[in-house]
């Protein structure tokens, strides 16, 4: 049991060690560097979590986001999805499909200055809302749109 | 290693308007095959950077359809600027590629 549990210090030790050199390596500058992934919004399976997750609180509904989605998707393992926000400071977009197993799709921050569209295609596993988050000035703002699913494209 | 992507960018006016498609299988980790469940893979982050200053850094799930596309504008681009891309997946692989940007019509 003892030397189980010494075995293990030493492993997890050793992993530190490497993770630390890895940052280190990483955080060159010049290097793309990445936020880390936000693996507890992306597992989450419910959409209050997820928004919890992203630390989205407080959200205002705003008709300065437009999402571009067909109304009806008959392929749901390809649904075009576009984000425009006209909110002026848009840090961050984010895509939540309401009723995948895991909802959060996909993030993305956008730097200082940049626009505030986003294009891209998502899974869908069944007809569900579309949700978008956008982060500006250290507030969230919020819209939805409906997007009927034929035939599922999750399995 | 993973297949080139293909990216465009178009410049219209001070913008430019940056088509990525990337290659790649994004296994949800539950399509299941004779064979037994395919593993959970798929692209986690992407950068884009503009003359090597990131604009845009995505963090992906395995909700993305399969050979991801990804559109953006990048604004106070000029003719010849630099676009670069960035992939990584859940395995550690990744792939770059560059594109210069060209005067739209």
């Amino acid at each position: 049991m003892k030397s189980l549990r010494r075995n293990f210090l030493k492993l997890s030790g050793g992993a530190g060690a490497m993770a630390l050199a890895a940052a280190a390596g990483l955080l060159k500058p010049g290097s793309a560097w990445a936020a880390p992934w936000n693996k507890s919004a992306f597992e989450s399976k419910a959409v209050a979590d997820t928004l919890k997750n992203l630390g989205a609180t407080n959200l205002i509904e705003s008709k300065d986001i437009t999402i571009t989605a067909p109304d009806i998707a008959e392929n749901g393992a390809i649904v075009p999805v576009a984000v425009t926000s006209r909110i002026p400071n848009t840090q961050s977009i984010s895509i939540i499909a309401e009723k995948n197993p895991f909802p959060l799709a996909a993030s993305f921050d956008i730097s200082a200055g940049g626009e505030g569209y986003v294009s891209t295609r998502v899974k869908m596993g069944q007809t569900s809302d579309v949700r978008a988050i956008v982060k500006a000035d250290g507030k969230f703002y919020t819209a939805v749109k409906e997007v009927k699913v034929t035939v599922g494209g999750c399995g | 290693m993973a297949e080139p992507m293909k990216i465009r960018a178009t410049l219209q006016g001070d913008t430019a308007d940056v088509r990525i498609l990337m290659r790649h299988p994004m296994e949800t980790g539950t399509r299941k095959t004779a064979s037994g469940v395919v593993p959970l893979h798929f692209i986690q982050s992407v950068i884009v950077q503009h003359n090597g200053k990131t604009v845009l850094d995505a963090q992906w799930s395995q909700a993305v359809s399969r050979d991801p596309f990804l559109g953006l504008r990048v604004k106070g681009a000029k003719a010849g600027d630099k676009i670069s891309v960035t992939w990584t997946d859940n395995k550690g692989d990744k792939r770059t590629d560059e594109v210069t940007v060209s005067a739209g019509s």
